[in-house]
């Protein structure tokens, strides 16, 4: 076999093995759309119709006027937006500071930065449940949004290798140049984060986007709702509707797939673990 | 920064004035790098300082909305050690943890290795591999109870075609674990990304200085992908542990908060939650929590203390 064979045949290979294990990871999409098209009584059957006869759409109709479908759609979107803002503002500045100015202090805190991340959420669940309790947030989505605004391990931990990896030079010769700390970062700096900035602004809007126990928790008037906690109402005692389950699921679902197959390779470029020590 | 006259005419000052100089832009720059920080430092303090320390004061006392609660010392403490359903969920939680991370670590690094291949289309593989992310945990949690339901799912009529009777899963108390690990397994896309990203980091050079050795895909492996990705296995490492005793959301939702069945899916953080959401006793799950916080300190030094032996640096 000469060499261009070789490649074709390792090519094919790589194909067959990727297309094989898709497979697998495809059921539970294929599932859930192939079941929002269908009338109840179809929906469990074996072996299973893959393709729905006849096709419903009017499960996706049934489902808005099922759920307040739109309220809790604003709902979803308004806390998405907002949290992400959040952490898209808050983070790059504090990793900035952790990455490429020098104060007293800093090593410690960023150590404690890691630490935090180690912290499970269900230890500050309670007293931060109490915390907007008494200033009276409980039953609003501010406890959903407010903390986004002030940083999140996370986020700042993958920002700081972000910046490490850039060049001291450029802060210097903007130094030289006159430019003041804040138009460094904000015009030089941050621009060139850019891929890690979006990595961080993706993870958080998926995070918010399915978050279940945020909103189960702070969320107390069903007019407030979200839309992942709308999907149990269609679960109850009398019996569960999945085809129209189904269809607010694949709602749900179908912009955020749109939005990581056109920004799958900044994101991946934007994660960077080089320098951790 | 403004010229310092005395700089020009003396040049004995020059050192002094130098120093003057770099020691008010130091200052400078202390000034803006707390400053920059400062909704962090902020944040660190509001929502993870303060909640932590209250939250041990709370596992002290019968705190609950309802009533302020009073300090009972290690009431609460005693109280679970002697409390059946709590060890249960420690035996549940430790159980799922134990197969679910070094599985989830196996799959994840092959996983991201085929996708780090150079072939055409790999933006619809990684979309694909990455949709169980994507799917709300609720619709998840009622596709697998299809997949897995005895009578009619996907996976007991495949079984049957090659003659084996499949279990019962969800509804077996000896199957409803490896079931929920099953079903996460299929939810590892977070962390193949962040394993995609390390395969990224790894220089180029190294596979072309291999390819000159003559070296095959298996060594290439083992002498350079691998051991170059273990600062990355280590991040996912701590964080697939963390995640694992956290485990909340898709038993919650699979069993609508009940954790059928016999409480086999009656996990750490939903009897957590149940304590206090659901009964009230805010410092009986404080005190939970804070159980929770020190096993896995303890396990992430555990892990610290052993990375120092397989953890290989870029350049070290």
């Amino acid at each position: 076999m000469d060499g261009t064979t070789k490649k074709h045949v390792s090519r094919s290979l790589a194909h067959i093995v990727l297309i094989v294990a898709s497979f697998f990871f495809l059921i539970p999409f294929i599932w859930m759309v192939s079941t929002s098209l269908k009338p109840l009584d179809q929906v469990f059957t074996f072996p299973p119709e893959w393709i729905p006869k006849p096709v419903q759409w009017s499960n996706y109709i049934d489902a808005m006027n099922y759920i307040p479908f739109f309220t809790y759609l604003k709902n979803t979107v308004l806390i998405t937006i907002f949290s992400t803002l959040g952490a898209v503002l808050s983070c790059p500045i504090v990793a900035y500071s952790f990455a490429k100015l020098k104060w007293p202090g800093r090593n410690i805190l960023f150590i404690i930065t890691i630490g935090v991340m180690m912290i499970p959420g269900q230890v500050t669940m309670i007293p931060l449940f109490l915390l907007f309790e008494k200033l009276g947030l409980v039953g609003t989505p501010y406890p959903l949004i407010i903390p986004a605004f002030f940083g999140i391990p996370f986020y700042i931990f993958l920002l700081r290798q972000f910046f490490m990896g850039l060049p001291d030079s450029l802060r210097e010769a903007a130094k030289i140049d006159g430019a003041g700390e804040f138009r460094i970062y904000w015009q030089i700096m941050l621009p060139l984060a850019k891929p890690a900035v979006l990595a961080v602004g993706l993870f958080q809007f998926m995070a918010s986007w399915t978050d279940f126990i945020g909103p189960l928790l702070y969320l107390t008037d069903s007019v407030q709702y979200t839309l992942s906690l709308g999907l149990q109402q269609f679960q109850s005692q009398k019996g569960s509707e999945w085809g129209l389950m189904m269809a607010v699921s694949t709602m749900m679902t179908v912009p955020v797939i749109i939005l990581f197959f056109f920004l799958q390779k900044t994101f991946i470029k934007g994660i960077t673990f080089s320098g951790i020590k | 920064m403004k010229s310092n006259p005395v700089n020009q005419t003396s040049t004995q000052n020059v050192p002094i004035s130098t120093r003057r100089k770099n020691i008010v832009a130091n200052l400078a720059e202390y000034k803006y790098g707390i400053l920059f920080a400062l909704p962090w430092i902020l944040g660190l303090i509001i929502f993870y300082a303060i909640p932590l320390f209250s939250s041990i004061y709370f596992s002290f006392t019968t705190y609950s909305i309802l009533q302020p609660g009073e300090f009972i010392g290690l009431q609460n403490y005693k109280d679970l050690f002697h409390d059946t359903l709590f060890w249960k969920s420690v035996y549940n939680t430790v159980y799922f943890a134990i197969f679910f991370v070094p599985l989830s670590i196996i799959f994840g690094v092959a996983l991201a290795m085929m996708l780090n291949m150079k072939v055409k289309g790999m933006a619809i593989y990684r979309t694909i591999f990455f949709l169980p992310t994507l799917v709300p945990h609720v619709a998840l949690a009622v596709l697998w109870m299809w997949l897995l339901n005895p009578g009619f799912g996907l996976v007991n009529g495949l079984l049957n075609m090659i003659g084996i009777e499949g279990p019962a899963w969800l509804g077996s108390e000896t199957w409803s674990k490896p079931s929920l690990i099953l079903m996460s397994l299929w939810g590892i896309g977070q962390a193949v990304v962040i394993y995609l990203a390390g395969l990224g980091d790894i220089p180029e050079d190294y596979y072309d200085a291999a390819d000159v050795d003559g070296a095959n895909w298996f060594q290439k492996t083992i002498h350079i992908t691998l051991p170059l990705l273990t600062p990355v296995i280590f991040f996912n490492l701590v964080m697939g542990i963390i995640g694992a005793f956290q485990q909340f959301t898709l038993p919650y939702t699979l069993t609508q908060g009940q954790g059928t069945p016999a409480n086999s899916l009656t996990f750490y953080v939903m009897y957590l939650y149940d304590n206090g959401f659901k009964f009230f006793k805010m410092g009986y799950a404080s005190a939970m929590a804070w159980i929770l916080f020190i096993i896995i300190m303890a396990l992430t030094a555990i892990v610290f203390i052993t990375s120092k032996r397989w953890v290989h640096y870029q350049g070290k």
